[in-house]
């Protein structure tokens, strides 16, 4: 493994002091994204700093309309927690289809929107529900959050300590898994809001990584059904081509993945 | 180097090891644990899966620093004495392997799936379960069929303890 310095703080201050100490660290959850970029010398921090077993950073709370999800929690606990199954039954169903069993048993909600891969499944939740992004320092809507690909407004040493979810009255996601990497080739989060607002992001298509889709959701907030999308028409400028698949084949999976998350 | 301290196939284990090392280096240099098998660079084989603390993950994108403190098993500590495992007889009886090399890995990975699913498993679940762990010789089929047959087995075997 990569000549590093291995930290396990237990405490959220601590941790940002090791951070503050030493600008070339780097926090490490889960270590499904980090250790497999650290293998292959894509990323060479000095340090990492263990922030998977702090006490203040692992759980599911529900209180009124908002469920709040702490950064470290693993994707397997937020599969089978009764208070995501029962306040948003769409964010179990994502971690469900994420990775497999052996990554969602490590990886964690934190890490994975901190990345920001274009193709990440959490991205899409967090913006089409409008959640909140608190971190050590401030709270950061997700409209501000995502920057484009693996970029986002945190800072050098912030900490994503948790994210707020409102509880939508409807909610639901879809996607065309990559058959080998399991990531999305195209996913698409629909939210319809308590007051009514309806909100559409789609991961895996752009190439500015996670992105509303105004058009659906114009579609949507007229008749929340999957047939009122059979005439909306995405275009293909700015998303992605690749060996997978062209711009057009992704921009038809939005509308696909759309009418499938409607269920 | 640290003084890395755990339990490893029921027996506490303290070695001198950087906190860096993947757990699948020391389980199999230092341990000599080498039935867990390393067959990708890129986390997505799921040859070398083992348990910590009771589930099922990949110890090659586990730190040893990470995994400090915790309770391992390997494909190593699943039988007792000469007795295998009831996972490990269903392979062998359905023949559920050929060149063997993914087969610890799968071994580990089902023996979790069955104690999460309590033993009510069924072959669609079973292909999605093993969506973390790659076999090149087999085509699956005759995997999916061990795991199920083990299923039963597990179920008459804790029914009977
Ligand atoms: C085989 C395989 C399949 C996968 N399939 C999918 C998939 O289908 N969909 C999907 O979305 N993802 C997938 N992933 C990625 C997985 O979800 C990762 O777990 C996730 O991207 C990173 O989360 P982590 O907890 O493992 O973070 P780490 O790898 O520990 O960290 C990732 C980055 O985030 C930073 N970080 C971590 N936590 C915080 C925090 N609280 N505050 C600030 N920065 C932080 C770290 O410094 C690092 O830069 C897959 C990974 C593998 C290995
Ligand atoms: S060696 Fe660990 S997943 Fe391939
Ligand atoms: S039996 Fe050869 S890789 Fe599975």
């Amino acid at each position: 493994m990569y000549e590093t310095t291995y930290h396990r703080p237990s405490s959220v201050d601590e941790a940002a002091a090791l951070s503050a100490r030493d600008a070339e660290a780097k926090y490490l959850a889960g270590g499904h994204t980090l250790i497999p970029v650290m293998k292959q010398r894509l990323a060479s921090p000095t340090a990492v700093i263990d922030i998977g077993r702090i006490p203040a950073l692992i759980g599911v709370e529900v209180s009124g309309d908002m469920l709040t999800i702490k950064a470290a929690t693993t994707y397997f606990d937020i599969m089978n927690s009764a208070d995501v199954k029962k306040s948003i039954p769409a964010i179990a169903h994502l971690t469900s289809v994420l990775g497999d069993p052996q990554v969602r048993a490590r990886g964690t909600i934190g890490g994975s929107i901190a990345n920001n891969d274009p193709a990440a499944d959490f991205p899409a939740a967090v913006l089409a529900l409008g959640a909140t992004v608190k971190t050590n320092k401030r709270s950061i809507a997700a409209n501000d959050f995502f920057k484009g690909l693996f970029t986002t407004a945190l800072n050098d040493g912030e900490l994503i300590t948790a994210i707020s979810f409102p509880v939508p009255a409807k909610a639901g996601y879809s996607k065309m898994r990559h058959p080998a990497s399991r990531f999305a080739l195209t996913g698409v989060f629909v939210a319809q809001m308590k007051n009514g607002d309806v909100r559409v992001a789609a991961t895996g298509a752009s190439q500015n990584g996670v992105m509303r889709v105004p058009g659906i959701e114009t579609a949507l907030k007229a008749n929340w059904s999957a047939s009122a999308l059979e005439n909306v028409k995405i275009s293909p400028n700015g998303l992605i081509a690749d060996i997978h698949g062209s711009a057009e084949y992704r921009a038809n999976l939005i509308k696909v993945m759309a009418q499938r998350a409607l269920g | 180097m640290s003084a890395i301290k755990l339990t490893v196939n029921g027996k506490s284990v303290s070695a001198d090891a950087e906190d860096r090392t993947l757990l699948v280096h020391l389980l199999r240099d230092q341990l000599g644990l080498t039935g867990t098998h390393v067959g990708c660079d890129t986390s997505q084989c799921g040859a070398c899966t083992v348990h910590i603390d009771g589930r099922a993950v990949k110890s090659c994108t586990v730190l040893v620093g990470q995994a400090n403190g915790s309770k391992i098993t390997t494909i190593e500590g699943l039988s007792r004495g000469d007795e295998l495992h009831p996972m490990q007889a269903a392979f062998r009886d359905n023949h559920g392997l050929q060149c063997g090399y993914c087969t610890p890995g799968m071994i580990m990975s089902a023996v979790d799936m069955v104690h999460r699913h309590g033993g009510k498993l069924d072959e669609a679940t079973v292909r999605q379960e093993l969506e973390g762990n790659i076999c090149r010789c087999t085509g699956y089929h005759n995997i999916v069929k061990s795991v199920l047959d083990a299923a039963g087995r597990m179920k008459v075997a804790n029914a009977a303890e």
